[in-house]
């Protein structure tokens, strides 16, 4: 599928929610760990060779699982093929429940869902609808029907 | 630059809410030629399908960092979504009617994950400070245009918050009696300066949406004044 790589490439050099030099593995079989400039922007983790301005690429974090693997490090799988891991290291238990904690809740979804909850949280102590004042309190994305189990 | 693509596909398709799918036309940013997509926004991106029966989108447009902009065209009810940068693309759509514009305008406006995230964190403080007991700060209330009279095509302002200085950057919450809320988005730990929205007080953030979307409006004024 196309996409506007240009705005992507963008996107990678806008300020990061963290970003470290990680040791990666790609899904393959038999790939290797590489040394890799890791940086989480909005929802995408981008890499990077780590003397290289352009990502080598990006990962989109929609519907994605980050599990921890022993000993300091996680791993990436996605909903639509689970076996398919992007494997991360880190230098420390420190550093990998940090990145664990910031991949789990970089997705759109995960921030929509927090919407959610926080307006429903505060019309039910206060009676108003907060969205009013935005002018998206119709938006079908913002509604609790859209949450589910 | 590699790209998890079947991710992609399948955020296309998976079944979580979307906001204004519908025809339109849409012409590429160089060519000319026009092409019939059926655009299905979800999250900060646009994707495209050939058709409504689509599996699989032929192409997506990531949303962050653009602004949407009436245009000139012999068109009716055309309206543009345009990247900052030398050489960046502009995707001119067509939508079929003024209504359907102006919902898209406004549903591509407010799609960037940082408009949810800053809406996310006002919603933040406004239930720590409602579980706190403390009254919410009295909003003022901007002359939000009322949605009936056509005038209002878009309110992306975002209302300051009287006196309520945001929180220091990495602050937790208070433990708060009641469910356990999902934590505050992490404020940016940004490396250099870049943007409007870095370390930006919310008034200030306020101000920078508050000219962009008055900017808009005077442009979609200025088109309905010709004859």
């Amino acid at each position: 599928m196309r996409y506007n790589e240009k705005e992507l490439q963008a996107l990678s050099r806008q300020p990061a929610e963290m970003a470290a030099e990680l040791g990666m593995r790609g899904p393959k079989k038999g790939s290797v760990v590489k040394r890799r400039l890791v940086k989480l922007v909005v929802n995408f983790l981008f890499y990077f060779r780590t003397d290289e301005a352009e990502p080598v690429g990006a990962l989109l974090l929609e519907h994605c699982r980050v599990t921890q693997e022993e000993p300091s490090g996680f791993s990436i799988s996605f909903l639509e093929d689970p076996e398919r891991k992007y494997h991360f290291e880190c230098c420390s238990e420190e550093q990998c429940q940090e990145w664990m904690a910031a991949l789990r809740r970089a997705s759109y979804e995960f921030m929509r869902r927090s919407l959610i909850f926080y307006r429903n949280e505060i019309q039910k102590m206060t009676g108003k609808d907060p969205l009013e004042q935005f002018g998206i309190s119709e938006e079908a994305r913002f509604q609790l029907s859209g949450l589910k189990a | 630059m590699k790209l998890n693509q079947r991710s992609l596909a399948f955020h296309a398709t998976c079944d979580a809410p979307a906001d204004n799918a519908g025809f339109q036309y849409k012409k590429g940013g160089r060519h000319a030629a026009h092409h019939r997509r059926w655009p299905v926004p979800r999250g900060n991106m646009l994707f495209c399908f050939g058709d409504a029966a689509g599996r699989e989108p032929v192409g997506v447009i990531i949303l962050e960092g653009c602004t949407v902009e009436l245009v000139e065209a012999a068109e009716e009810f055309t309206f543009a979504v345009r990247f900052a940068g030398a050489r960046a693309h502009t995707y001119v759509l067509e939508a079929e009617s003024q209504a359907a514009m102006e919902g898209w305008v406004k549903a591509l406006s407010r799609a960037s994950f940082d408009y949810l995230r800053l809406v996310v964190r006002e919603l933040g403080h406004q239930l720590a400070a409602a579980r706190a007991g403390d009254p919410l700060p009295p909003r003022r209330p901007h002359a939000l245009p009322p949605k009936e009279d056509g005038c209002a095509l878009w309110s992306a302002e975002i209302p300051a918050p009287a006196a309520a200085p945001p929180p220091p950057a990495g602050a937790a919450p208070r433990p708060l009696p009641g469910p356990e809320p999902p934590p505050l988005p992490p404020c940016r730990r940004a490396s250099a300066p870049s943007g409007p929205l870095h370390s930006a007080s919310f008034a200030q953030l306020h101000e920078w949406y508050g000219q962009e979307v008055g900017a808009l409006r005077g442009q979609w004024l200025r088109s309905q004044a010709q004859p």
